[in-house]
Order: structure tokens, then sequence, then C-alpha cells
């Protein structure tokens, strides 16, 4: 009797419109809360860089500055020499992600579809190659394309990228084998009417796992823009990213804007540092509200979430 | 006999086939990195010598260069606790916190799509660079030290439970911050778990901890695995860690060029997988307990 008391009081609990509107209500709160952190750095990066000097100084601002300021994005555009920097992280970053897509999928696609010899070995490998630190094999690389004359050049970048060795391959290689897990009939049917594999690939396989590659280009894109352990070695000061050139923008500034010319627009302040770092995660801001639902939609369609 | 001699030709062909696909993988593999592991195994028990021809002459050094840094060294020791701790702190509190937010987030009928962008956006903007500039003015000081009544409860407390609390304190930026990816792959193991078996249980009059112990945690258990390797490769890859700051700074070292910091960096390896190793022991699955 009193198991039955307690299920219907439970019935009734759950039937309350009102305690279920109530706990909905905490947890969209608590997830505010929660928003609210993530969202904090950022608020504070662009709130700071558009205050007039006199603003962070003044203890009564804390936050909405007393007018927007613009002066200083305009001495960190030419600090950070903009212009080039930004299409030099475009290209780097943007064919990197290509060659590091394509060769993920043909790694994946090989994998996931033939009945390759030593496969246990190869995912092994994959799993290696993950968890291997960076640092591990950061100088003998630079040794190798230090022999081959590379450094300084992209392509010390573009040929891991290339081979399925680039910033978290492995991941990816294992996102498209587990995309292109579909069912055989389809290659099946297609090798009868006699497609070869090459062409399998690229008629069948690749428009099967749009989300993915979408996912594997945008995620590439966006950690070779950020990656400088291996771009500040092997482009060797040659080639400027804009991380890199965040990395160093103390200096920057002050060769571009020396303190000793007397302005006190010239000082190295919290509102030019948090621009210099607007300036160079913007774009990448800019990317990801445009494309927000590929990279949400893609991680879960990608089974990286599944086995 | 003959049909037989056709199936393994199409057999060998198949596995020729996908290997050919493979390939470039496998070349990439051996040169960018098997070849740097070994070398950099070689590096770290040889002294090498730059020639001025250019060629690099490495004579055997054994195991001196791991001797000079756990005796000589005053950065390594240091470096490598401050590592551990990062690491062994930050996990934890990553994979609780990428767990309650997937939660809180299944719980909610609308703004989930809102709610899963805003928590996976680090993940596009996350550098070493960003977050040196980002920490380095204040702006992931969300809560300041001492301004909170509670910081200063918490202080007060034995080390043991202060340490790890206070570490939330100073960090809830950076551990939500490195939390994007987890929540998505939690979120994904939650909505795959059958509605009829909560029902069920809170029928039998489970409460929502017993649930939570009981049926949405083992579900749970290999996405957790997997975010926990996830999370310390992730953290490891930080150039800003002590021990890859270290590696770095030594690696243009005049007296032990390359050799030094290759036997720090095979240290750093060391530390990286007993890490894994720990993390996997932790959360494999139970066969035993299953079977209860």
């Amino acid at each position: 009797m009193t198991k039955k008391a307690k299920f219907g009081k439970r019935l009734l609990q759950k039937d309350g419109k009102w305690g279920q509107r109530l706990t909905r209500l905490a947890i969209y709160l608590l997830l505010l809360d929660f928003g609210f952190v993530y969202i904090y750095p950022v608020l504070y990066m662009v709130l700071v860089s558009l205050m007039p000097t006199s603003d962070l100084i003044n203890p009564t601002i804390q936050w909405i500055p007393t007018y927007l300021d613009f002066e200083n994005f305009k001495q960190v555009y030419t600090a950070l020499e903009y212009g080039p920097t930004f299409t030099n992280t475009v290209i780097i970053a943007g064919t990197a992600s290509l060659l590091q897509t394509l060769s993920c999928a043909l790694a994946g696609y090989g994998l996931a579809k033939f009945r390759v010899p030593l496969k246990k070995l190869w995912v092994g490998m994959l799993i290696l190659v993950f968890v291997v630190p960076t640092s591990l094999t950061l100088v003998p690389q630079y040794v190798l394309f230090n022999d081959y004359k590379l450094l300084g050049s992209p392509l010390s970048i573009w040929l891991p990228a290339a081979f399925g060795q680039g910033v978290k391959s492995s991941l990816f290689v294992l996102i498209f084998m587990q995309g292109f897990s579909y069912p055989k009939a389809y290659d099946e049917a297609a090798q009868i009417d006699g497609a070869g594999s090459i062409r399998r690939f690229f008629q069948i396989a690749l428009p099967m796992v749009v989300p993915t590659i979408i996912l594997s280009l945008l995620l590439s894109f966006v950690w070779y823009w950020n990656e400088t352990a291996r771009a500040s070695m092997y482009l060797d000061g040659q080639i400027m990213t804009l991380p890199l050139q965040l990395d160093k923008f103390n200096s920057l500034f002050g060769n571009a804007y020396p303190a000793s010319a007397g302005s006190s627009l010239n000082r190295l302040n919290e509102r030019i540092q948090m621009a210099a770092t607007l300036l160079t995660v913007g774009p990448l801001m800019v990317l990801y509200l445009i494309m927000q639902k590929k990279f949400v939609e893609g991680v879960e369609a990608s089974g990286i979430t599944g086995e | 006999m003959k049909k037989r001699t056709k199936e393994t030709t199409l057999r060998t062909q198949n596995a020729l086939t996908g290997l050919a696909f493979l390939t470039p993988w496998i070349i990439g593999l051996a040169v960018f990195t098997l070849y740097p592991i070994g070398y950099s195994m070689m590096m770290s028990v040889s002294n090498l010598e730059f020639k001025i021809s250019g060629g690099i002459q490495a004579t055997f050094a054994g195991m001196d260069m791991y001797r000079k840094i756990f005796t000589e060294d005053a950065n390594f020791i240091p470096a490598l606790l401050n590592t551990l701790k990062f690491i062994a702190f930050s996990t934890p509190m990553i994979l609780v916190s990428s767990v309650i937010l997937a939660m809180l987030l299944n719980k909610v009928p609308k703004g989930r799509g809102f709610f899963r962008a805003l928590f996976f956006f680090p993940v596009v903007v996350i550098s070493g660079p960003v977050m040196s500039k980002l920490i380095g003015n204040d702006a992931t000081m969300l809560i300041q030290a001492g301004d909170y009544g509670v910081y200063q409860v918490i202080k007060s407390l034995p080390e043991i439970i202060s340490t790890p609390l206070l570490y939330v304190f100073d960090n809830v930026v950076l551990i939500l911050w490195y939390s994007g990816v987890q929540i998505l792959i939690i979120l994904a193991g939650l909505q795959k778990i059958n509605k009829p078996i909560y029902e069920a249980a809170s029928i039998d009059g489970a409460s929502g901890w017993q649930i939570f112990w009981k049926i949405t945690f083992p579900h749970l258990r290999p996405m957790i695995l997997l975010c926990g390797i996830y999370t310390v490769v992730d953290l490891a890859a930080m150039p800003s860690t002590a021990l890859a700051k270290l590696v770095s700074d030594n690696v243009e070292r005049t007296d032990m060029m390359y050799s030094y910091s290759a036997a720090l960096s095979w240290l750093y390896t060391l530390v990286v997988l007993i890490m894994l190793g720990v993390v996997f022991l932790l959360l494999k699955e139970r066969k035993e307990k299953q079977d209860d």
C-alpha cells in the first residue's frame, strides 16, 4: 500500500505543472549562469578594447565605456601588420585544412571499406599518433625540414597535413572511418556497374559524408589558425600568422609606437592588448557565427559520439 | 579450384586497393612520426656535435641526459610537479563539468541549440597566445579572489579540501573553455539512453541520485573514458604547460644541443602516457560488476 501511495504521489508530482516549470526555470537559470562564465572573457575583451584609456583608470566604470574609442584598433592594425598577416594565416590554415581533410578521408576510406592487412596495427598507430605530445616530434621534424631546406616555407606545415600527420589528424581519420561505414551494398552496386575504386570514392563515398567533410574542413582550419608550436619553429619567423604576431605583440607594439615618443596614446595597456587579441580571434568568431550549426551538427553526425 | 583462385585474387585485389588508399598516410606515419620518434630517442641518448661541413656527429652517451635532468636541473622537478598537478586537477574537473552541463542541456526542451553552440565556441578560439593574453589581462578572472566571503572560508579549510576548491575558483573559465567537445560527446551519449529505463526506475522508487549512479553513469562510461583521453591529450598539447615550456626553452642549448630537450620530451611523453593509463584504468568498463 505504501508503495502504491508513493507511486501516486510521484505521479501527482510529475503532473504538478508548477513544480515542473520551476525545475525547468532553475535549469535555465543554471545554464545561463554557466553561459555567462563562457562568454565573460569575450565580453571583457570586446568592451575593454573599446574603452578610452580614461575609462580604464576610472574606478566607477566597470563594464560600459563612456564612449567608444576605435583609435587603438588602428594602432594594433599597424603593429600586427594586419593585412599581410591575415592573408598569410588564411592561406596557411586554408591549404592545410584542405590537404588534411583529403588525406584523412583517403586513409579513413581505405580502413573502413577494404580488408587492409594489419588493420589493427594501423588503428593502433592512429591512436599512438594522437596521444604522443607534439614536443616529442617537434625537434626531429625541425631537423628534417632543415635538411631539406624547408624551414620558413609553408610546405613544412602543409606536407605533414597532406600525409595525415597534421594537427589532430588521427581524430579526422577516425571520424572518416566512422562516416564511411555505410552498407556495402552501395559499393557493390557501383562495382557491378563498372565503377573503379577511385570513382567510387569520389562519386559515392564522399557525397555520403558531406557533414563530416565540412566538419573536418572547419575544425582543421581553426586548429591550424590557432596552432603555434609548429608554426613558430618551422616557419622560422619568415612567415607570421596572427597568433604568432600576437605572441610577440608587446615588442611589435613597442617598435611601432615607441613609448619615448611621448604621447600617452603609445602606452601599451589592457585595451590595446585586448584589441590585438580581438583582431586575432575576430575572424574565427565571425566564421563560427556563420557556420555554428555545421560545427555542432558535424560533431554529432561524425560518430565521435558513437562508439 | 578455379573458383577459389579467383576468390583469392579478388581478396588480394581488395587488400591492395585498400592499401593504396592508405599509402599516403602510411608514408606520412613513417616520415613525419615514426622516424622523428626514433630520431628523438637516438638524440636523447647521444652527444651531438655539429660539424662545420653541416653534418651531425652523434656519440653514444647512454642515460647521461636523463641523469642530468634528474640531478642537475633545478627547473625539472617543479615543472614536472606543476604539469602533473595541472593535468591531474583539470581533467576530473573538466569531466565533471561536462557531465553536469550535458545533463542540464538534456533536460531543457528549448534553447538547446543555442547553449550547445555557446559551449562549443571556445574550441574555435583557443590558442596559446590568445589564452595567455586573456589570462594576463584578467579577462578570465571572473571571481576576484578575496571579494567573496566564501573564498576566505574555503581557504581556511584543511589543505586537502581547499586546494581543489580554490583551483576551481581560480580556473573556472579555463575548465569550462576546455569542455566544449566533451559536452557534445556526453550529450549525444545521454540522448541514446532509452527513456523507458528511467521511467521504470522511478516507478520502482529510485531517487535521482540512485538513477544517476545505476543507470546514467554506467551508460556514459565509455563516452567519459573517451572524453578523459581527449582531455589529457588536449591539455598536454598546450604549449604553455610548464614541461612543454621547459622542452622548448632547452632546444637551443649550446652545450647539449637537441639532446637535452629530446630527453625532456621523452619524459614528458612518459608522463602523458602514465596519465592516460590512469584515466583508462579508472574509467574502463567493469565487466564483473555489470553481471550483477
